[in-house]
């Protein structure tokens, strides 16, 4: 625990520190949620299992969970989580699963028998959501093709980049015949070059899912959280206090959560015994 | 490249929402450049509005979902023409402020480091530029204070000629190292009174910051150039006063700005005006005679924007000439343990002025810094006169300045 504030009406919210940035965002926050009189401590995990633990001892009020701790979340509780906001950042992701431009793989089932890098084996969107749609075409992944994990800070589910981009660079190596990388990585690779433009291409997109969102247990009262999320809902980027810190955090707006958009996640959580 | 239409007529029967823009991309992918175009064109719509935009590259729709969530826009999906996407305006980018292109009476802290006239977007960080108000810092003829000051820019090392500096009796010599060292003292006060106030000026008012800046880079030349001299001979500095650094103390920690700029500009510097006239009558030598000079233009300046500004600043708030005063004579009292200007300083006058230490060159050295006393006395009074003090306060402010040169 970084901070150990004595307000005992303090809502504590939980958060994984993938990246020393994470401390700057949360304790950016707390003078904010304190003005609006919605007073929050901050819990750091260092990994998403932690953290799903903590919320289910009720160590912490709201989890800010990744998708997978989310899908965790409701397992174990048999649904009884509730997501209560998330980014405007966090809906209708996409992962890309890029081939070489040359390459004479054209459709999902012609990756039978190639090697596919993917990133940290729990990254929803660098591995487990784009090898479902590769299952669903009929291609069996680490059975009928090749799994190439590219496993950085395990436990933080792909929050950190690194595995996504050691598998783009083992693609434009040749180590790889296909890699996937989240729509939104694809230009950043692009940009630092990682991927050099023109030389890849687009096999398939996946449907579009969501992100993060904050977790709290069913049984928790509104009115506990309720300050919370409507601080949240009201933060401003145009308000010097906190626009930094939206920029790192990698959002415009907090909008009230919804959990439509974790169907594929749970489908290949499901399928590949994630969990089992 | 980029194209403006507005979507053909007839819209009684288009649907309730469609393109208000569109805009051809021809090959332009997201990574290669589509966002400078995408960003104008959104720029323009109202929140909520559509884009349709066109594009060949086959890397765009790969791209572009994600662009739009990034840069907090919707993402709507394809057109119904080919190659065509749509993009719903978002709230985002932040909004922007005018930060007025006239002089405003009192500066808005968000408008920041933004140049007057410019824009500047909402959101940024509020600076604690403590002088924000147009009356507390503005002078008359600011721009051509600045101008002249720009114009007149001179370098030690080039434009004093150096290889002139005779070998002078031992006497001569010390007696200017000595009045040399005093310069450079002063010098260091005139270069960090103005300087501490720079950064608490809100850049809306560049002008004064902008002469200010021209101020400290005059100081830093004299006090290098003063040095270099007092180096040049082979005697090397003097010796720096209690009296000196107590009154020079009194100078640099002044708090209020129009304050400090009195006592250095209008009083100190004024003060030295004559004192460099005399170092330039006087000088056994070419080498001072001309840096005297070039000092002596520079500190006229410095001495225009102090008079201008503490001239604007009473005739918008003439009772401030009583704090004025009051300020004056504080710095008198502290100084009431000292007595005057320390010996050191005034013996080397003497002996400049006298050209050596034979006693008549003494006496001669005598009378001319006592009448050089009465002359900036009397400068003193005639600059207060014009700033609206009447005889009686002026010569009283000019008496309790008489223990400090600057």
């Amino acid at each position: 625990m970084l901070t150990n504030r004595s307000n005992k009406q303090a809502l504590r919210v939980g958060a994984v520190a993938y990246d020393p940035k994470v401390v700057t965002i949360w304790e950016g926050f707390l003078p904010y949620f304190e003005m609006r009189g919605a007073p929050i401590d901050y819990v750091l995990y260092s990994t998403y299992d932690a953290q799903v633990d903590a919320l289910l001892a009720g160590e912490i009020d709201v989890a800010w969970n990744s998708p997978l701790a989310w899908v965790k979340s409701q397992i174990i509780t048999h649904g009884n989580c509730r997501a209560i906001a998330m980014r405007d950042s966090d809906r209708d992701l996409t992962t890309k699963i890029l081939v070489r431009k040359d390459s004479n793989i054209l459709s999902l089932p012609d990756l039978t028998g190639k090697s596919i890098a993917v990133g940290a084996s729990d990254s929803p969107q660098a591995t487990l959501i784009p090898l479902l749609l590769v299952a669903e075409a009929g291609t069996i992944p680490g059975q009928d093709c090749n799994v190439l994990y590219h496993n950085v800070m395990v436990g933080k589910h792909g929050d950190h980049v690194g595995g996504e981009r050691d598998a783009a660079r083992a693609l434009a190596a040749g180590k790889a015949d296909a890699a996937c990388v989240l729509d939104a990585n694809y230009t950043v690779f692009i940009n630092e070059g990682t991927l050099d433009p023109g030389t890849t291409r687009v096999l398939a997109t996946t449907p579009p899912f969501d992100h993060c969102n904050f977790t709290v247990q069913a049984g928790l009262p509104e009115q506990r959280f309720g300050p919370f999320v409507e601080a949240l809902l009201g933060m401003s980027f145009d308000d010097p206090a906190v626009r930094t810190l939206m920029e790192l955090e990698g959002l415009k707006r907090w909008l009230l959560a919804r959990t439509s958009g974790y169907a594929q996640l749970e489908t290949a959580v499901e399928r590949f015994h994630f969990y089992a | 490249m980029r194209s403006w239409k507005q979507p053909s007529s007839g819209s009684t029967f288009m649907p309730e929402r469609f393109p208000k823009a569109q805009l051809e991309l021809e090959d332009l992918a997201i990574h290669d450049g589509a966002p400078v175009l995408l960003r104008g064109a959104l720029a323009d719509l109202a929140p909520g509005n559509w884009l349709e935009v066109r594009g060949d590259s086959p890397q765009l729709v790969e791209e572009l979902a994600a662009w739009c969530r990034k840069e907090g826009h919707h993402y709507l999906g394809i057109g119904t023409a080919p190659n065509t996407y749509r993009i719903e305006r978002g709230a985002g980018p932040s909004p922007v402020l005018s930060t007025g292109g006239q002089v405003a009476e009192s500066a808005d802290p968000q408008w920041g480091l933004a140049p007057r006239g410019g824009k500047v977007e909402v959101g940024g960080p509020k600076f604690a530029f403590t002088l924000s108000q147009k009356r507390d810092i503005w002078a008359h003829e600011l721009q051509s204070i600045y101008k002249q000051g720009v114009g007149n820019q001179w370098s030690a090392a080039r434009d004093v000629p150096w290889d002139e500096l005779p070998k002078l009796p031992d006497e001569l010599e010390a007696a200017v190292c000595q009045v040399m060292t005093f310069l450079t003292e002063n010098e260091f006060a005139a270069l960090y009174v103005p300087a501490r106030f720079i950064p608490r000026i809100h850049p809306h008012y560049r002008e004064v910051v902008e002469v200010l800046a021209v101020q400290v880079v005059d100081e830093a030349r004299h006090a290098e150039a003063f040095t270099r001299r007092a180096e040049a001979g082979g005697k090397g500095l003097g010796t720096t006063a209690v009296s000196g650094q107590v009154s020079l103390q009194t100078l640099i920690e002044e708090p209020d700005f129009t304050t400090a700029t009195f006592l250095l500009c209008v009083m100190g510097e004024g003060t030295f005006l004559t004192l460099l006239k005399f170092l330039e009558e006087f000088a056994p030598e070419p080498v001072t005679a001309n840096l005297a000079r070039l000092a002596h233009r520079d500190e006229a300046r410095h001495v225009a924007f102090g008079v201008e500004h503490v001239r604007y600043v009473l005739e918008r708030e003439p009772e401030r000439r009583s704090s004025l005063a009051a300020a004056v004579e504080r710095r008198s009292r502290m100084l009431a343990s000292i007595s005057g200007l320390s010996p050191y300083v005034y013996d080397a006058m003497v002996i400049l002025a006298g050209g050596g230490i034979s006693p008549r060159q003494i006496q001669a050295g005598t009378r001319r810094v006592t009448a050089l006393h009465r002359e900036m006395d009397r400068t003193r009074r005639e600059r207060l006169q014009s700033l609206g003090f009447d005889s009686d306060a002026a010569r009283m402010l000019s008496a309790y300045h008489t223990k400090n040169f600057m």
